[in-house]
């Protein structure tokens, strides 16, 4: 393992292309309509799959009649689950598993039971996506209700007769939490909830089987986000080995954490595939996506806060309820381990203790989405910390500043008690300075005046924060291929994958600078198993730190080779060499060059020159580390409430966010807009909500409302670079996540605000409805209910 | 139902002779009959915009529309857009601006933008707002979309005043 620490890396101005914000090599074939999705990926003699799906929330299977549809012209197959007894259920990541969840995984098909509308009962196979469509509804289903369990906080119900539907209960604590209460100069408990809502990229899922035979190898396209670990979960599955299964990865229409994982769709055209020997093709349609694909972010959280009387946290304490559907999916129980791990977020907390009750529900299946458990722990942290300021009469910055870890104590390190829990080892940060920059640049001051004088003229306005941690760029290890070929073009090999976060340019100019080449000319690969045998993917922000890490390494290798090489062609020590534009010279430019396409070319296999050398300008190196980078942002925002409508309008919002080091800070702002959008989404107006039977009431882009250009703030993002990682050899944190952390935490306070209602905002969404409900509240005084009593 | 129909579609200037069913909507025909895949699939029920493509003058959603209502129209999707290899001022102007990441609405943003620009080359700007609130995507939060297009739209104005 890696405990190497790194000096601070140059900025961009002393580097040639990393730091710059240079546009996309990824961007040409996009805009023109030549992108391969996986809708676009045929195969000769295909077949397509339609899923036959449940429409009720739980119930016992009594009978399926498939005689109709197997008759009708066209189709080739009906399958259900009796047709694949022998297949295990959706299996977890290896790194996931545990004996205990397993009875709670998914079957590709439902097996006697069905657990939420949208569960796959049966699959059709026909010559045509409309056949199969027609056949799938001549299956005839006798299923008779059972009751359902909706909402996690209720008592659990039974998953199978003698299995409780809490599937497991978690723990994460440290310190003497009784003892920090007892001390308490106040204590404030608080009863939160964030919705059921998702990451719902543009593109649906879908899924590309195709047997080869004549190799013996299945295939499996329309892949993204972790092909290599999918790769190694249907080996599992499947019974073959990695070198006879290949999982391609085309172009990704956006993923968000929730495309990619392994659902039941993707091992079914594998296992049609081989089975009926055609290629199989499934592509899901929005109706499935919005009942099928991994939902998240559904958690009810009774916490309390003990805090002396400066406002300094003493202890925090938490009861999760976390609402994990029908089944437990590829992860496990990540998000809500996440969601505890991250929930002390930037402050000094002595004394922490909480417990996630894991409660299977009739709903889709929740996993993880863009800030898996961050988005929802720093809208409670958020929440709290505004009620701490709220009950000892202290400015909101104020209390939040006094709490906050300094730079000083960094590398800050958070144990846990719980055996097997990883420790948190801050790595670097100042956290109060980035809290005074995005105050500063956002007016913070004069804005507070500004608000009170509109809410003095009649206007519901107000103003939110939250701050917090995200983490990324977890090891343990990577690595890459490079070549030049006798062109001069280089081909970096990745085990990475590209959702369109900009993969490609960001490794080809980390590549690039190394090299001392045109980023323009790095073809950068990912997602292929066939052509490099380990690869992370991308997901938890680790792509740009891990994989790019690798890639820097990897990069450095062939480049000492190209020095060592031109040195006895230029008769040159290679410490006097440089490369530039992909020419090696002196570098005091006396006496000749040489490009990289000219040394490829005398170097190659057979050449007299190798001496007993390896040939080829080429590389495979690998990036290890056992450290977590943990990057850090505010969020502010200000919000103007309609009071007839109960509409929040966000009238400005800022990410001030450090990434330690930016490799392109183009594409960062574009992952901070583009994950703050999908915050506000989450914060204001998504919800799949369900009716009483469980049936799903957001299956529609009529009802599961995404924000449009029309409410979208021109989001202000102020990017820094004050805390470059010690451990990593560029300084480099992940950007993914940080537009999406707070927005939740920071709406919710600047609607109380607006509203002039400390402590209203319980609950995300805030849909005009809810904001509707707080003001009505607030002309008709009630007894707010009592916080429920925790279970310790 | 299953009884075909032989229709033309005109696709960016080329005719593409094909037999469908009455019910196939325009976007599986232009994708999976005429090949042209740049045209993408957002939700079939008229909301993302994805799938928008230009039919003679107006930008329209190709999944709510049956194919056979299209026979004899002339049809633009993002493949006509560039004059060649030259990329129209939208699709430089998205590359430069960063308007896209996944790519998956970007045909539909595009096409729905040049007919917008087409049809009303000084548009105002809340006009514009308004238009481009009708497609939808999930990467960008938009701001980097309408910089792209402002950017456009400009330069079209330059090169009309010049001509």
């Amino acid at each position: 393992m890696n405990h190497a620490t790194y000096p601070p890396p140059p900025p961009a101005s002393a580097r040639t292309v990393l730091g710059h914000p240079v546009t996309r090599i990824e961007d040409l074939p996009l805009v023109i309509g030549r992108g391969r999705y996986a809708g676009d990926i045929n195969f000769a003699h295909q077949l397509h799959m339609r899923i036959v799906r449940s429409t009720h929330a739980h119930g016992r299977i009594l009978a399926i009649d498939t005689a109709a549809a197997r008759a009708l012209p066209g189709v080739a197959a009906v399958w259900t689950n009796a047709d694949i007894a022998d297949l295990s259920p959706i299996d977890f990541r290896a790194d996931k598993s545990s004996e205990a969840l397993k009875p709670f995984r998914q079957p590709a098909l439902a097996r006697g039971r069905v657990r939420y509308i949208g569960d796959p009962i049966a699959a059709v196979f026909a010559e045509d996506p409309y056949v199969a469509e027609d056949a799938a509804e001549l299956v005839n289903l006798e299923i008779e209700a059972l009751p359902v369990v909706l909402s996690a906080s209720d008592p659990p119900g039974e998953f199978e007769p003698g299995r409780s539907g809490e599937a497991a209960l978690l723990r994460h604590s440290y310190g003497d939490i009784e003892a920090a209460f007892r001390a308490a100069h106040a204590i404030i408990e608080l009863d939160l909830a964030t919705g059921r809502h998702s990451g719902v990229p543009m593109e649906t899922r879908g899924a590309i089987g195709r047997y080869d035979a004549a190799r013996d190898i299945l295939e499996l396209h329309g892949a993204a986000k972790i092909p290599h670990r999918n790769r190694e979960t249907l080996c599992r599955m499947l019974g073959r080995s990695p070198a006879a299964l290949h999982v391609h990865e085309s172009h990704v229409g956006g993923g968000f954490g929730i495309r990619g994982e392994i659902y039941p769709e993707d091992v079914l055209v594998l296992l049609a595939a081989r089975r009926l020997g055609r290629p199989v093709k499934w592509i899901e349609d929005r109706r499935e996506h919005l009942m099928c694909a991994n939902q998240s972010r559904q958690q009810r959280h009774l916490a309390r806060i003990a805090v002396d009387r400066d406002g300094l946290i003493l202890g925090i304490e938490d009861e999760i309820f976390h609402d994990q559907g029908a089944y437990i999916r590829t992860h496990g129980v990540n998000v809500p381990n996440r969601t505890m791990c991250m929930l002390t977020g930037a402050y000094r907390v002595p004394a922490y203790r909480a417990i996630a009750h894991v409660r299977l529900t009739n709903k889709t299946p929740a996993a993880t989405y863009r800030a898996p458990g961050r988005f929802e722990s720093t809208f409670v942290r958020s929440r709290l910390m505004d009620a701490v300021a709220e009950r000892l009469g202290l400015d909101r910055i104020e209390v939040r500043r006094r709490n906050l870890i300094a730079a000083s104590e960094m590398p800050y390190t958070i144990a846990f008690n719980e055996p097997g829990v990883e420790e948190l080892e801050l790595d670097s940060g100042d956290y109060a300075a980035l809290l005074d920059k995005a105050l500063a640049a956002f007016g913070w001051q004069n804005l507070q005046q500004d608000l009170q004088r509109r809410r003095a003229a009649g206007e519901a306005v107000g103003a939110g924060i939250a701050i917090f941690l995200e983490e990324s760029g977890r090891g343990p290890t990577d690595n890459a291929k490079i070549a030049v070929d006798g062109s001069g073009a280089v081909e970096l090999i990745t085990g990475g994958a590209s959702l369109g976060q900009g993969f490609e340019t960001v490794m080809a100019q980390i590549c690039a600078e190394a090299l001392g080449v045109d980023y323009r000319r790095v073809r950068v690969i990912h997602g292929q198993t066939d052509l490099i045998d380990h690869g992370i993917g991308a997901h938890a922000a680790r792509a740009t730190v891990l994989t790019g890490g690798a890639v820097h390494v990897t990069a450095t290798m062939v480049r000492e080779k190209a020095l060592e090489f031109a040195a006895e062609l230029l008769q040159a020590s290679p410490a006097d060499l440089d490369i530039a534009d992909g020419m090696v010279m002196r570098r005091d430019h006396k006496g000749g060059s040489i490009s990289l396409a000219e040394i490829a070319k005398r170097f190659a296999p057979g050449s007299k020159l190798l001496r007993g050398r390896t040939p080829q300008l080429a590389a495979h190196g690998w990036y290890n580390t056992d450290h977590t980078v943990f990057p850090y942002g505010v969020h502010l925002a200000t919000v103007k409430i309609d009071r007839d409508t109960g509409h929040v309008a966000v009238e400005r919002f800022m990410v001030a966010y450090d990434v330690g080091r930016a490799v392109n800070p183009l594409l960062i702002e574009g992952q901070l807009v583009g994950g703050c959008v999908q915050g506000l989404g989450g914060a204001l107006c998504e919800e799949f909500r369900h009716d009483a039977g469980g049936e799903p009431l957001a299956v529609t882009f009529a009802d599961y409302l995404m924000p449009t250009l029309r409410e979208t703030p021109d989001v202000e993002v102020l990017l820094t670079e004050d805390a470059p990682s010690p451990h990593h050899p560029l300084g480099l944190k992940g950007a993914g996540e940080g537009g999406i952390n707070g927005v939740g935490g920071a709406i919710a306070g600047a609607i109380d605000d607006a509203l002039g209602l400390p402590g209203a905002v319980r609950e995300l969404p805030m849909s005009p409805q809810r904001v509707k409900a707080l003001l009505h509240a607030k002309t008709s005084p009630t007894d707010k209910a009592p916080c429920p009593r925790m279970s310790r | 139902m299953n009884e075909k129909i032989d229709i033309t579609l005109t696709i960016n200037g080329r005719d593409y002779p094909i037999r469908v069913e009455a019910r196939k909507t325009l976007v599986d025909a232009i994708r999976d009959d005429c090949g042209q895949t740049g045209t993408h699939i957002g939700c079939e029920h008229g909301i993302c915009g994805t799938c928008t493509v230009i039919l003679d003058n107006d930008a329209v959603r190709s999944c709510l529309m049956f194919a056979v209502q299209a026979h004899g129209r002339k049809i633009r999707t993002v493949e006509g857009l560039a004059n060649g290899e030259e990329l129209h001022p939208l699709q430089r102007a998205f590359i430069t601006h960063h308007g896209l990441q996944c790519g998956f609405c970007t045909p539909g943003f595009l096409m729905l933008a040049a007919n917008a620009l087409e049809q009303h080359p000084d548009i105002a700007d809340d006009e514009l707002l308004d238009i481009l609130s009708s497609n939808l995507c999930r990467c960008t939060g938009y701001q980097n979309i309408i910089k792209a297009v402002r950017a456009a739209a400009i330069e079209m104005r330059g090169v009309r005043a010049a001509e």
